[in-house]
């Protein structure tokens, strides 16, 4: 389903990805427009998280072709002259990991700061405001000069947020973002990433098992099967008029 | 004797359990702290030593008056050792990013790097750099004199001193290379990710986010490699050097012999060496204890922040285990304010305690 007037900002076309002889990713083709959300979900394995780390060349596909608002990259064999490319891709692309991933060297507001000040060479002072801003849009303006370690799990994967938002990216990428946190951390997280997509109006693939939020957010939302997309509906067809056994095993299990 | 009498006291005595005097003996000593026992071992070995000292009948005048000159050798044990680690550190880097790197010739010249400089004795690349280089520049002058600059040759001779730092440079280097790979192999992966997911350069990422957090790990180890480079400083002797800038075992191997007192030159020698290590290990520990500490960045830690780091670490202790994220609950332990700062025992070898 593509939103009346939208504009694709992801498009992935036939994508292939293979760890040796472990084909991952077997033909992936998806859509994001702007401003829609789409939730990935399926077993573990089943490549949800490849389609992510394929998106922004965080592993590089087999094959097939990624395009983030209007720059297109082919898979294949990484090329020096595609490096520059995959550079301005990624900036385009905010990403969450399942692990956070802060720099536990850098306090909140230097980890938000960084991509702004080292990656697009915003000047400090600016790049502090925008920082600032962000942190406050994740509910964390308190906690600026606190180092990852003294930050609950569920603060941590919000500065995540705000580090990837500080980019100002044109898609937000989220990498089982609750999977590691314990569970009255979770809340916290789905709220911020609600309010984005509600809000802001962020353009968001999140891959995650959190079926309340898939209902309640997505617009879309696609099925992963043994690295293909086996079903793909809005979250009243996939939940309502569930179309293939497996789906409906699949959330049985997760429900 | 003791011993002796304790058990014959012991077996006499009814099997209510008054204390035996070997039992008293270890409840005494228990009351002592590790510490006073381990100075009061050192300085039964000083007694010893003081008294092979006094018996060999060393001459303390001859010593007294020329332990000044031979002192003054410290200063370029020093300068040598110090441009040797700066460069040891420089390449040490260079090869370790070789190693990890993908592009061939960069792995390539890195592995021959270490390679041969850890295979080969650091005795033999002295005199490798100090009499062959001269020797090879000399002759490929001769056979392609249109090609090379006349200079070519005196280029490549090198004083002493100039060999010294750049072999032990050199030397160092390449197994201080082994040092950088493991501390910036230590930085969790998903740490070079998220950089990379921000859009940063390969450049970007080593400066901002993989090498500030090996370095964590790489300078306790560095300063250990410092301390054993000030001690080989002693090897460039063996090249002769020139007056103006004999190090510490130059000076004391040439008055010792001109005054025929060796032994007491060599004494004297072998203190003011053991002194000067003393000294650094004592930094070298507290500067280990520093970083492997709290978990702030680990150059310039005023009193403040160490403060936090203090904190951070108790905050992990109760907070729960949510930093194993961020691949650094690993190296902070809870055990860490317990030990009273020795941070890290595992991941680092631990300098020996200081003497005194």
């Amino acid at each position: 389903m593509t939103l009346a007037g939208g504009e694709a900002v992801v498009r992935v076309e036939n994508l292939h990805k293979s760890f040796g002889a472990l084909e991952v990713l077997r033909g992936i083709d998806i859509e994001v427009d702007q401003g829609e959300v789409v939730v990935i979900f399926g077993r573990s394995g089943s490549g949800k998280s490849t389609l992510l780390r394929c998106i922004n060349f965080l592993e590089e596909p087999t094959e097939g072709t990624i395009e983030v608002s209007g720059l297109r990259i082919e898979g294949g064999h990484r090329i020096r002259s595609k490096r520059d490319l995959i550079h301005q891709l990624r900036a385009r692309c905010g990403m969450v990991f399942q692990q956070f991933n802060l720099f536990p060297h850098m306090t909140a507001l230097g980890n938000v700061m960084e991509g702004p000040v080292t990656v697009k060479g915003i000047e400090q002072e600016r790049a502090k405001a925008v920082a600032m801003e962000v942190l406050a849009k994740v509910g964390l303006s308190d906690k600026a000069d606190e180092y990852p370690i003294r930050l609950s799990g569920g603060q941590q994967q919000r500065v995540a947020i705000a580090r990837a938002l500080a980019m100002e990216p044109d898609v937000m990428m989220f990498d089982e973002p609750t999977s590691a946190l314990d569970p009255e951390l979770i809340g916290e997280v789905l709220a911020v990433m609600k309010a984005l997509a509600v809000e802001m109006h962020m353009t968001m693939m999140v891959v995650t098992h959190e079926m309340g939020f898939a209902r309640e957010v997505a617009n879309r939302m696609a099925f992963f099967h043994e690295g293909r997309i086996l079903e793909e509906g809005t979250p009243d067809q996939v939940f309502n008029e569930t179309r293939f056994p497996e789906t409906q095993r699949f959330l049985k299990a997760v429900l | 004797m003791t011993t002796n009498d304790a058990r014959t006291g012991a077996t006499r005595s009814s099997p209510a359990p008054s204390p035996s005097r070997r039992d008293r003996l270890a409840l005494a000593s228990a009351g002592v702290s590790f510490r006073v026992k381990v100075t009061l071992v050192w300085v039964a070995i000083f007694a010893v030593l003081g008294f092979l000292f006094w018996s060999a009948s060393f001459d303390n005048i001859w010593i007294r008056e020329h332990i000044g000159f031979i002192a003054r050798g410290l200063t370029w044990t020093l300068i040598m050792a110090a441009a040797g680690i700066v460069l040891a550190i420089v390449l040490a880097l260079i090869g370790a990013l070789g190693r990890l790197s993908r592009n061939p010739v960069a792995y390539g010249l890195s592995g021959f790097y270490t390679s041969f400089f850890r295979g080969t004795p650091l005795i033999v690349q002295l005199f490798l750099f100090y009499l062959a280089m001269p020797q090879t520049a000399q002759n490929l002058l001769d056979k392609f004199p249109n090609f090379l600059p006349t200079s070519f040759d005196s280029f490549f001779t090198w004083s002493s001193f100039q060999v010294g730092i750049v072999v032990l440079g050199l030397n160092y280097g390449a197994y201080m290379t082994e040092i950088f790979r493991a501390g910036i192999q230590s930085v969790s992966h998903g740490q070079a990710e998220a950089a990379d997911a921000l859009g940063m350069t390969y450049r970007q990422k080593m400066r901002r986010v993989v090498l500030p957090q090996a370095f964590r790990v790489i300078i306790p180890p560095t300063g250990n490699e410092f301390i054993a480079m000030m001690k080989d400083t002693a090897l460039i002797s063996i090249l002769g050097q020139g007056i103006e800038k004999m190090e510490l075992f130059r000076r004391a191997q040439l008055l010792g012999n001109a005054d025929v007192r060796p032994t007491e030159a060599l004494v004297t020698a072998a203190a003011l060496y053991w002194a000067l290590t003393a000294v650094f290990t004592f930094f070298q520990a507290r500067l280990e204890r520093r970083v492997g500490k709290g978990y702030v960045r680990t150059v310039a830690l005023g009193p403040k922040a160490r403060e936090r780091g203090k904190m951070i670490v108790t905050g992990t202790g109760g907070g729960g285990a949510h930093g194993a994220a961020s691949g650094y609950a690993v190296d902070a332990p809870e055990e860490v304010l317990d030990v009273g700062g020795h941070a890290h025992g595992a991941a680092l070898p631990s300098a020996p305690e200081d003497p005194s």
